[in-house]
């Protein structure tokens, strides 16, 4: 059922769209882009889920890949059959879709928890994570970027364009492992590792409901140590995930400022004697910032790859890092189930992000 | 796109590379210079690690007993040793040579996959190119490191030796950067495909796989070199990522930065900074070399961004000025 959905949606939401847009020129219904986009969706997340699938398929069983050499023979082959991993793979493969519709993304074979149990505990520190990096990223990228484009051609551009590049080349853990050296090891200012400290952890383990977000759930406990503690171990992942960011931040926005610089309109307000530094601040900023947004939308990937790394470094438990455990465990259903869980989150993102640029300029809504 | 171009300028300046460089002014000439050093020394590096480094990557001891773990830098090993036990300095160097093969390996099998189902996609249309392009947008838009991950789980079962090792990390790598060659060649095809040239070559009776490869392929390859950089240092990025996580080559098959690197997180928490400073550097340079010159080729690719000359030394030989649209 879902797959003639995937395939005849694609055509047919392109065809009216490509009319409309010739027929009146730019402009169009933001409703009808909406539902188009959300629409696109489906195919996206649908040929994602039956990729992994297939592709952790290839080399088995998921049971063998697990406890294969640790049980006899007979045992093994009982429990596949138990789980259902001796039928025909497409069968298990519309019961698995089946499963993912409603929101089940199976057990864990190795602890026997429910997936989707670990991805909303964990996917919530992830969330911490990248909120935090991405805080970094526009705080650091933005003006940098503004100030190599006032600068062009000038060595403190030169300087900034190195900048960016150097933040880009560095691996996300080389950058976290020269962090925990400099500010951990040698300053014995900020902590090496985790997400808080033991105690504080107890604390908020205490709150009912926990968020699982741990500056919201510090900031529940009211206790101003807490959130210091919580802020703290939270320095140094923030940055070395979000400096990578912040490379390609600045990289795009002296990019799209001195392509701004040179339109007609800035001419004219040049011409009318406003100041350069003006210029890059009120008239070619702004203009500059719509393609930075749909951007964003691909650093969410970016983000989340980097995450991954990131929360290995500082052993960060969230997504990543509980991912990693299972890949050593060899668990590939919770592979699986977590890989799944994030293609949902990255074309969920992109869909809002979609929306957001649609939003703000009325050229994006084709 | 057929720039008309009138007095032709001699071979040499008209070579990749060679022509950028007459073309760059100011900083833009010394970024490309750097990075073009860079790449130099890690190609020569890759090439003669064998008579460079002065133990095996998977050496322990030699003459004069085992070498002991985790000592600092100086003496017979010039950056210490690791908690394993290895020279640092010959991992190092070793560890250019896997990343040189892996980047070659990666780039040429994507360049391959990506411009052929870009090409076939583009030129023949209908719902195949559909079906390819929505699966590319796909995997374009995943976080390339998962897919990596799940590509070396499928390939290696997560366990690598060294031929088995390289070639997953690569494959890996290609996976993940097949769409990029395919969206730029599909579009690139679609465009040509309306050009009167490919039309006659038609007429004439070229057959389909004649148009494609000879008028097509020919003229849609303009922007590959520059992503081509792009994704050497993303395939670097990546393999030190796959290493990081644990699915590198063992240390006994050969020498990976990202490997080491990971080995090296409980050393840093030590205050043990050798074993983790100089493979991260190493990763560091190389992606900073390779960057450095796509960013220079993608300056002077595109007009507004090219640093001007002077009036007196601009003129001829640039008379490509068609934009070049790199969608970010």
């Amino acid at each position: 059922m879902m797959t003639s959905t995937a395939v005849s949606e694609v055509p047919d939401s392109e065809a009216p769209s490509d009319q409309k847009a010739r027929s009146k020129g730019s402009g169009g219904n933001l409703g009808r882009y909406i539902i188009i986009r959300l629409l696109l969706i489906i195919p996206t997340v649908f040929i994602l889920v039956s990729m992994v699938f297939l592709l952790m398929h290839l080399i088995g069983d998921p049971i063998t890949a697990a406890l294969g050499g640790r049980l006899p023979p007979d045992q093994l082959a009982e429990r596949i059959h138990a789980a259902g991993y001796d039928r025909p793979i497409f069968i298990q493969y519309f019961e698995y879709l089946g499963q993912l519709v409603t929101g089940n993304f199976g057990t864990t074979l190795t602890t026997n928890q429910q997936i989707s149990d670990i991805v909303f505990e964990k996917g919530a520190a992830t969330l911490e994570l990248a909120f935090y990096g991405l805080i970094v990223a526009f705080i650091v990228g933005i003006p940098l970027g503004m100030l190599a484009a006032y600068l062009r051609d000038r060595w403190p551009d030169a300087m900034l364009r190195v900048l960016a590049i150097l933040f880009y080349a560095t691996p996300v853990f080389f950058a976290g492992l020269l962090l925990k050296l400099v500010f951990s090891v040698w300053l014995k200012v900020l902590p090496v590792n985790g997400r808080a400290s033991p105690r504080t952890e107890l604390n908020l383990q205490f709150l009912d409901h926990p968020t699982n977000i741990y500056l919201i759930d510090a900031f529940r406990t009211g206790n101003p140590a807490d959130i210091a503690d919580v802020l703290t171990h939270a320095i140094l992942p923030g940055l070395a995930l979000g400096l990578l960011t912040a490379g390609i931040f600045l990289r795009l926005v002296r990019l799209n400022v001195i392509g701004t610089l040179g339109q007609d309109y800035v001419d004219a307000a040049r011409s009318r004697g406003v100041g350069e530094f003006r210029l890059v601040r009120k008239h070619a900023y702004k203009p500059a910032l719509v393609p930075i947004i749909t951007v964003i939308g691909l650093q969410i990937a970016l983000l989340l790859g980097g995450a991954v790394l990131t929360e290995t470094t500082f052993e960060w438990k969230g997504l990543g890092f509980t991912l990693v455990e299972f890949i050593k465990a060899r668990d590939f259903v919770a592979v699986q189930g977590i890989v799944v869980f994030l293609a949902v989150v990255v074309a969920v993102t992109n869909f809002v992000v979609d929306i957001i640029a649609a939003l703000i300029d009325p050229r994006v809504r084709y | 796109m057929s720039t008309p171009v009138i007095v032709k300028p001699s071979i040499w300046s008209r070579l990749p590379l060679i022509r950028e460089l007459k073309q760059s002014v100011g900083w833009q000439r010394g970024m490309l210079i750097a990075g073009l050093v860079i790449i130099a020394i890690f190609l020569l590096t890759a090439i003669f690690a064998e008579w460079l480094a002065p133990f095996g990557y998977s050496q322990l001891s030699d003459e004069n007993g085992t070498f002991g773990a985790q000592l600092p830098p100086g003496g017979a090993h010039l950056l210490g040793t690791t908690v394993g036990g290895y020279d640092v300095f010959s991992r190092v160097i070793w560890g250019a040579q896997t990343a040189a093969l892996v980047i070659i390996i990666a780039v040429m099998l994507s360049v391959f996959a990506g411009v052929i189902l870009g090409l076939v996609s583009g030129y023949f249309g209908g719902w195949l190119d559909r079906v390819l392009v929505v699966v590319a947008d796909a995997v374009y838009a995943f976080p390339s490191l998962l897919l990596a991950i799940v590509m070396s789980i499928v390939i290696s079962g997560g366990r690598s030796g060294l031929f088995t090792g390289l070639m997953a990390a690569a494959i890996s790598i290609t996976v993940v950067f097949i769409p990029q060659y395919f969206r730029v060649i599909r579009s690139e095809t679609v465009r040509m495909k309306a050009e009167a040239f490919v039309e006659s070559a038609k007429v004439i009776g070229a057959s389909n796989a004649r148009v494609m490869f000879r008028h097509v392929l020919r003229n849609s390859t303009r922007t590959l070199p520059l992503i081509l950089t792009l994704n050497a240092s993303e395939a670097i990025l990546t393999l030190a990522g796959l290493g990081f996580l644990g699915f590198g080559i063992e240390p006994t098959a050969a020498a990976e930065w990202g490997f080491d690197l990971n080995k090296s997180i409980s050393d840093v928490a030590a205050g043990i900074w050798w074993t983790s400073i100089f493979p991260g550097t190493a990763i560091v340079l190389v992606v900073l070399g390779i960057t450095l010159v796509g960013e220079s080729l993608n300056d002077l690719a595109d007009p507004r961004l090219r640093t001007r000359h002077r009036a007196l030394t601009s003129g001829a030989g640039q008379t490509d000025v068609d934009e070049l649209e790199e969608n970010l």
